[in-house]
């Protein structure tokens, strides 16, 4: 079972990088018309540019090359034929990673405990500002309460740096306290998804026959939340998580705009427009390694915390 | 001196505050006294209040109810104003509950021992190096077998006998003193549910338990209580000793109650009950009963009787409770419509049809391996006659759901034919069937909340089959709904209605109305009165025969319930495992000589009579496969020959012409 999923999951991303691949050779022009921008109608720099970066070889070879160079780690070279690719996206890999850690570290225990706090104080005060803010947080875009904490909490109090100023290879220490701001809208969005989520689960099991069979035992109040009802209510969650955290590895391109933050997403962005492809495709290629394997070990957890999945696959 | 109540409630009423700020009650001034080593039986249909009521004794309220008036005591202590820690130590202590459907009872992430010890830890004085013990103690005491190994399991790995009898090892860890029953056996087996029967009797009398058994199953009420009291529309209308209230009822709803259910010595249909409560919300002005009794005269809708105490010890909420006598007089039994002929054509044949739920896998595919289990379903050879009713009966696992399936196309056959009408073979597939043969064999589900959309009107739901089978729109399509929703008595205003605007039993007669709108030959019920109230269940059995006698459709029912099948089928299969035992007019499976098998379910039927005692021929284990040699029974059976049981497929045994019996033990001895 457990093969069968990691095996399906590699799949998955061979599967993946080949549309990604066909999907850039699909487009017009390639590397060379880009670089050498108005001397493309040159015909013979072109061929000659063509020869140097190896495009005139069949796309099957060149993407056999591609694969196997990364899975070796090795990207290639961006399109100025100079770069290596691994280095800049490396850079920027890191610093996602940095951001993606910091929200997850601030966002999901906040999301739980208000989740749970609403879910237990359903339609009492408590719940009411949870899940009130909840559906701001959700609804309002997430460049307009970016820039209004950048009003308030930089330009108003001067508490925080409004935008990050440190260069992408800096290491991560060097990004304190200049991360905090992405850091407060991104835990702020995703708490929301999973708080609501949270909520709704902790209420469904709290009308439970099981729970109430709990406290007709006699099981006190906390005992019964901790032992018989959060168990089970946290359990529809783990999927949640790991789809956030797949979102904030690699899709958070917004945000970084907003604040000039040096990640993946933002490098996408300027690869697309700058037509660095290879760097493109390697991007697309991680992002969706990481949404493979978050969500892999999303159904793992789920499968080792939830005793009906478990028993089917131990005691078969 | 009579004793002092254990359990108390006075003048209670419950209610619960609808969105326009009304107090609705669901209890209206409810008064129950249980003293130690009375067994007191709460009857009365879905929602009559009675689970509300049973919970109440432990100061427990479903979310949104609160208490309107009165009192509940336990031993003398207020419950109602009782601080939470002491109440909560009450609570599975000195007072237990043992609740409906113990498979959502049990918390799914705790094993079995962990759930156990938790009773024992909050409320035995046994220290906590000998919880072990005293949970495989418990188990022992419920008669569960092996009880080391149960308490490693999760609750999900366990059957629904077995996830009951934890409910109830829990609920004794703290040796109680009472027990509330929440409709323990309900959707059980017959075998299971008689055996749990025993299991309760024998502890209420070894502990002198004060016990509240909540049930809308009389017969499982007449085998454990010593009283009893009816509940309707949230009040009390009849209590009185179970004989009183089961042998000779004298409230007009018990009395209609007790002749809605189908009985093993009767041969004719359940007298229906027709109508429905009041809804809770509705203002009642006279007795709630009124609309639905036959001997309501005007003093019944103009003031609400009281509950009389009447020199025989019963009380009865009727004005004309002296009156009931002429009730038997007023129902005349509908009467069943007649066998069809032998010489009738066949309609279906269902020719040595085999069905088996394991696919070989890859490797085993592949290589050639030799490990396929044995078939859910084999050698079933059935000739259904044109108009004529088959019941299946059997526990769950017998395969009975899994015959109707594969006649409907739903679930492939693995070998064996289907053959509609002597000459036509139906696919296995239904996706592959023609639309003539798709017409002609219709199916009706258990649960008619899950088989009608939710959010399709009931004009919707018939213009299916009638569109599809008949291409009708318009002005003759709604023509043609109507004259359907008349053959199942409800009108043309039910046209634009949901689903959940209607009642369980009007639920089912739209399902009804469905299949019947294809006009089909054969029509396929898979436990269509499981989920309705007894009153209701007798409602749909007749307009069921009703509509045959009309149409002359064949029916294969099934049903777990033994008299049910009994009421309405012309020639009843009994199956185990997949596996005919016994097969014939319903007159002979019923009576003597029997399969071994067929006299184990007949024997642990409950009939709602406290003088009729169940006989407990075989253990209720619940076997997951059936073996792979021999008698399909052989592993339970209490008549086993031997060997030859366990080796040789049973050969039919034509008792008498129709009926068959597939045993090893000779036809005179059987």
């Amino acid at each position: 079972m457990l093969i069968r999923r990691v095996l399906l999951g590699g799949v998955t991303v061979c599967i993946v990088s080949l549309i990604i691949f066909a999907g850039v050779e699909m487009l017009p022009g390639d590397a060379c018309t880009q670089f050498l921008g108005e001397y493309q109608a040159d015909e013979e720099l072109l061929a000659q540019c063509r020869k140097d970066l190896d495009l005139n070889r069949p796309a099957i070879d060149r993407f056999a090359e591609w694969t196997q160079g990364a899975i070796t780690g090795d990207l290639g070279l961006a399109a100025d034929g100079t770069t290596k690719i691994s280095t800049i996206v490396g850079d920027r890999l890191k610093n996602s990673l940095l951001l993606a850690f910091c929200a997850m570290a601030v966002g999901i225990p906040l999301a739980l405990l208000l989740g749970v706090v609403s879910g237990l104080w359903r339609d009492r005060l408590p719940d009411i500002i949870a899940s009130t803010l909840a559906i701001f947080a959700m609804t309002i875009p997430e460049f307009v309460s970016a820039t209004l904490l950048i009003l308030v909490l930089s330009v108003w109090l001067g508490w925080l740096p409004g935008i990050v100023l440190t260069s992408a290879a800096a290491p991560a220490s060097e990004f304190f306290p200049e991360i905090l701001l992405p850091v407060i809208v991104l835990s702020f969005v995703m708490c929301a998804h999973i708080m609501r989520m949270v909520r709704s689960s902790v209420i469904d099991v709290m009308a439970s026959d099981y729970v109430q069979m709990a406290t007709l035992k006699g099981v006190p109040y906390w005992q019964m939340v901790f032992r018989h009802a959060l168990p089970n209510a946290l359990l529809p969650a783990i999927n949640v998580v790991a789809l956030t955290i797949a979102w904030l590895l690699g899709g958070v391109v917004v945000i970084e705009v907003v604040f000039n933050y040096p990640g993946l997403g933002r490098l996408m962005i300027d690869s697309i427009s700058d037509r660095n492809l290879p760097v493109v495709q390697s991007i697309a290629l991680i992002v969706a390694s990481v949404y493979v394997c978050v969500n892999l070990a999303a159904d793992l957890l789920t499968m080792i915390a939830n005793p009906k999945l478990r028993t089917m696959y131990m005691r078969k | 001196m009579p004793q002092s109540p254990f359990i108390d409630i006075k003048n209670l009423s419950v209610g619960y505050t609808s969105r326009s700020g009304k107090t609705i009650p669901v209890l209206r001034d409810v008064n129950l006294s249980i003293t130690r080593g009375d067994s007191i039986g709460l009857v009365g249909e879905s929602g009559s209040g009675k689970s509300t009521l049973a919970l109440a004794a432990m100061g427990y309220f479903k979310r949104g109810l609160h208490v309107i008036s009165g009192q509940v005591q336990f031993d003398g202590i207020d419950m109602l104003n009782i601080e939470r820690n002491a109440l909560q130590r009450l609570r599975g202590g000195r007072l237990a509950l043992i609740p409906q459907n113990s498979g959502q009872s049990l918390t799914p992430n705790l094993r079995i021992g962990q759930q156990i010890t938790e009773a024992l830890r909050l409320h035995s004085d046994l220290p906590a190096t000998s919880f072990d013990a005293g949970v495989i103690d418990l188990l022992s005491q419920v008669r569960l077998p092996d009880p080391v190994g149960l308490t490693d399991r999760y609750p999900h790995e366990l059957s629904g006998g077995q996830q009951q009898r934890v409910a109830i090892a829990m609920a004794l860890a703290s040796n109680p003193e009472a027990l509330l029953l929440d409709e323990p056996t309900t959707g059980l087996d017959v075998t299971t549910q008689a055996h749990i029967m025993e299991l309760l009797r024998d502890l209420a009398k070894d502990r002198n338990l004060a016990m509240l058994y909540v049930s809308h199953d009389l017969g499982a009420i007449a085998r454990v209580c010593n009283k009893v009291m009816v509940m309707y529309a949230g009040e009390t209308v009849l209590t009185g000793s179970a004989k009183q209230v089961l042998l000779s009822p004298r409230h007009p709803y018990a009395h209609g109650l007790l002749a809605s259910i189908p009985r093993l010595n009767e041969t004719s249909l359940p007298q229906a009950l027709d109508g429905r409560p009041p809804m809770p919300s509705e203002t009642i002005m006279g007795c709630a009963f009124a609309d639905r009794c036959k001997l309501a005269d005007r003093t019944c809708y103009s003031s609400s009787p009281p509950l009389n105490h009447l020199e025989t010890g019963e009380a009865v909420r009727c004005f004309h409770h002296d009156q009931i006598g002429q009730l038997n007089q007023k129902t005349e039994k509908s009467a069943r419509s007649n066998p069809v002929a032998a010489d009738k054509d066949t309609a279906l044949s269902l020719a040595n049809l085999a069905v088996s739920y394991s696919r070989p896998r890859l490797l085993s595919k592949l290589f050639a391996l030799q490990d396929t289990p044995p078939s859910t379903v084999d050698r079933i050879t059935i000739d259904i006659k044109k108009g004529e009713t088959l019941g299946l009966v059997g526990e769950s696992g017998s395969g009975k759901s899994t015959i109707l399936k594969t006649i409907a196309g739903m679930v492939p056959a693995q070998s064996g034919n289907i053959i509609l009408n002597q000459t036509e073979p139906l696919d296995t597939m239904v996706e592959k069937r023609p639309a003539a043969y798709l017409r002609q064999v219709q199916i009706i589900f258990q649960n008619p909340d899950d088989s009608l959309n939710p959010r399709h009107t009931v004009a919707q739901i018939l213009a299916q089959p009638l569109r599809l089978y008949y291409g009708l729109s318009g002005t003759p399509l709604r023509d043609r709904s109507i004259a359907i929703l008349e053959q199942v008595r409800l009108g043309e205003h039910y046209l634009e209605r949901l689903p959940s605007q209607l009642s369980g039993g009007e639920k089912q007669r739209v399902a009804i109305a469905r299949a019947f709108a294809a006009d089909p030959e054969i029509i396929l019920c898979d436990e269509v009165t499981s989920a309705l109230d007894v009153s209701v269940q007798a409602a749909v059995l007749d307009l069921l025969d009703v509509l045959k006698r009309q149409d002359g459709t064949t029916y294969i029912f099934v049903s777990h319930d033994l008299a049910v099948v009994k009421a309405i089928s012309d020639r009843v299969a009994v199956l185990y495992q997949g596996r005919i035992c016994e097969i014939g007019p319903v007159a002979a499976v019923y009576s003597a000589p029997f399969h071994p098998y067929t006299d184990a379910l007949l024997g642990a039927v409950l009939e709602p009579d406290p003088d009729v005692a169940p006989r407990l021929k075989a253990d209720d284990a619940v076997e997951l496969s059936p073996p792979n040699l021999g008698c399909p029974f052989q592993r339970r059976c209490p008549r086993k020959l031997g060997s030859i049981c366990e080796t040789n497929i049973p050969t039919a045994q034509e008792i008498a012409p129709g009926h068959i019996i597939h045993c090893h033990i000779s036809q005179v001895d059987l």
